[in-house]
């Protein structure tokens, strides 16, 4: 099927485009500061954009995804240290340990509804905050030095600014077009209309808490992903990781980007840390200008930047 | 023994604490059915008002006294300017705005106190030691906060029970349409639960200053505490709020206190030493989940709306 062209799916084509050419600039301008933020950005975006899943699609207010990024990256830091520096190993048991915490803890939240979903969510992921604080022979609340990033056997050097980038950018296309086919198919369909209204699709036959746990487990196994390119990224992980305003910031680049489209959490990615970036830049109170303009968009843009994107095309 | 004594005081005297924090939260999440996440700021700036003025007049209790009223104030601007716009939106939107005014007040406070922490000296009348029952001593600012926790629940539960605003807040709870058609000013109403809510936050920050430092990000902690506390006890009641309170206040404390020793005593020394602080932080998150997962709408659920 070919996509209408219209603002949003013009402005989501540009910002892949932007994003791919991305190196080229760097390396034509000599800029290494704009690719280490990118791909920042680009982590993060994947983040979100499996947030997105479930909040946007699923209905699931998780207030606590950013466990997700903290179990990716102690996999790979943990194995790290304990001298297992293979990718082929450390990524694949990041993915499984993130899909099994979401598991365990999608079966018991999925129990509740509405705002008990989002503190016993959030419970869950401090509890792995404080697990992580403790873990005093991995650095505890200091945190954890990797010393070396993930290795693939010369398939890929994650030290190459560029090489890695790339990996990080293959990731979020990667996660979204899964996402995409995820949301598109039967499965899919089943997960949406249970949001709009679950009491039909019980009626109908379904059996709504395994779809949404099923949909879960795969919103946080794509986290965990991005969890392990976090640690890649940073050489570093800490509990800080896993807090609750961490979670926060996920949510707000759902929200920002617009909730409940494909490409909504990767704009809310750009425009959050960017917008935190170049506030740090000339003033050190980032958050005096961020705040408020957080609360304006609440306020006139509901649906985030792509449902004023959506507004404009309708006039 | 006088130490589980000594440990049950601070439990209760923490659980009070907490009251006064989530009392607000609940109020607000109740009756206009908005997610506070500034609550904590709010918290944070008695503390900040309470620093300031009470090196300003040379008296705590003056500074006290005139950093409530700051609180209560900036908590009436704040709903005014910004917040009653969103009484409509979904708790998603309201997380978001709210979330933007954390960033908001920490940034604000980092420019006008600056980075470092401030400290809130104790007068010297309050800082003797009391004795409660032969051979224990208690300290006399934390008989206050119990003290002036438990009279202002007494209160609070008198203005809510027997008094015309309490009961327009109830009603405003269970049927917020329904009152606002029956002639009440609705708006002022909720600008005023919103106001008692911040001073409630205030008080909570300002009393616990002078036991921990006043820092930036002091809220965000006890916040997620209050939350708990309020989901436990059920979205809306002060009574289960209250109950909740002291419950989670004397849980955390005697786990913080007791935990590392029954630990030592089944595990390894090294093993229980990495294990206690993790399952004392945990043991409130554990209780919550625990709860709702047997419980999925809270101990005391509210009344259906």
């Amino acid at each position: 099927m070919m996509p209408k062209l219209n603002a949003s799916n013009a402005v989501a084509a540009l910002m892949c485009a932007a994003l791919i050419l991305l190196p080229v600039y760097s390396a034509a301008t000599g800029n290494i500061f704009i690719l280490t933020l990118f791909t920042r950005i680009t982590i993060y975006a994947l983040a979100a954009a499996s947030l997105n899943l479930i909040m946007g699609y699923g209905g699931m207010m998780s207030f606590g995804h950013a466990a997700y990024l903290g179990i990716g990256g102690y996999a790979v830091g943990i194995l790290a240290a304990e001298g297992i520096g293979s990718g082929f190993i450390q990524w694949p048991v990041a993915l499984v340990v993130s899909a099994l915490f979401a598991l365990l803890i999608g079966a018991l939240s999925l129990r509740t509804r509405g705002v008990y979903f989002i503190m016993i969510t959030l419970a869950f992921a401090q509890m792995a905050y404080y697990v992580a604080s403790a873990l005093s022979r991995y650095g505890g609340d200091d945190g954890l030095t990797v010393y070396k990033r993930s290795d693939f056997a010369g398939l890929i050097n994650l030290s190459d600014r560029n090489q890695f980038y790339y990996l990080c950018l293959a990731c979020l296309f990667g996660g979204l077009y899964l996402i995409w086919r995820i949301v598109n198919s039967r499965f899919g369909l089943v997960v949406q209309g249970v949001r709009s209204n679950e009491q039909r699709m019980q009626a109908i036959g379904f059996h709504a808490n395994r779809y949404r746990l099923v949909c879960f487990v795969i919103a946080g196994t794509i986290c965990g992903l991005a969890g392990a390119l976090l640690a890649n990224n940073t050489d570093f992980v800490s509990p800080a990781v896993m807090y609750w305003t961490r979670s926060g910031d996920l949510m707000v680049m759902v929200i920002l980007g617009g909730m409940g489209s494909l490409f909504g959490p990767v704009v809310g990615a750009i425009v959050y840390l960017l917008l935190e970036e170049l506030l740090s830049q000339f003033t050190e109170f980032s958050g005096l200008i961020l705040g408020p303009v957080l609360l304006l968009i609440v306020l006139f843009a509901r649906g985030g930047i792509m449902g004023l994107l959506g507004r404009m095309r309708r006039g | 023994m006088y130490l589980v004594v000594e440990q049950l005081l601070n439990g209760l005297q923490f659980g009070l604490l907490l009251f006064l924090l989530a009392a607000g939260l609940t109020l607000v999440f109740g009756i206009m059915d908005f997610v506070n996440l500034a609550h904590g700021s709010l918290y944070m700036m008695g503390a900040y008002f309470a620093a300031t003025f009470v090196a300003w007049t040379g008296s705590f209790v003056l500074g006290a006294l005139m950093a409530l009223g700051a609180t209560l104030l900036l908590g009436i601007v704040l709903e005014y300017v910004a917040l009653r716009h969103l009484y409509g939106r979904g708790h998603l939107d309201q997380v978001l705005a709210t979330f933007g005014l954390i960033l908001f007040f920490n940034d604000a406070v980092r420019l006008i106190w600056g980075p470092a922490g401030l400290a809130l000296p104790l007068p010297a009348w309050l800082t003797v030691p009391v004795q409660i029952i032969p051979g224990v001593y208690y300290p006399a600012y934390r008989l206050m906060i119990i003290a002036v926790a438990l009279a202002v629940a007494a209160m609070l539960y008198l203005v809510v029970m027997r008094t015309r605003v309490g009961m327009l807040i109830r009603a405003g709870a269970s049927n917020r349409e329904m009152i606002g058609a029956l002639g009440i000013n609705i708006k002022l109403l909720f600008t005023l639960v919103f106001g008692l809510g911040a001073a409630l936050a205030g008080l909570a920050g300002l009393m616990q200053a002078p036991i921990l430092t006043v820092q930036i990000g002091m809220g965000e902690n006890i916040l997620i505490l209050a939350f708990v506390i309020i989901v436990i006890g059920g979205i809306g009641s002060i009574r289960g709020a209250f109950m909740a309170a002291i419950f989670v206040g004397i849980i955390d404390t005697m786990g913080r206190a007791f935990l590392p020793d029954l630990l030592r005593k089944v595990l390894s020394g090294a093993a229980a030493s990495t294990a206690a602080p993790a399952l004392s932080s945990m043991l409130i998150y554990l209780l919550m989940a625990i709860i709702l997962v047997l419980r999925p709408e809270g101990l005391f659920p509210a009344a259906k709306r």
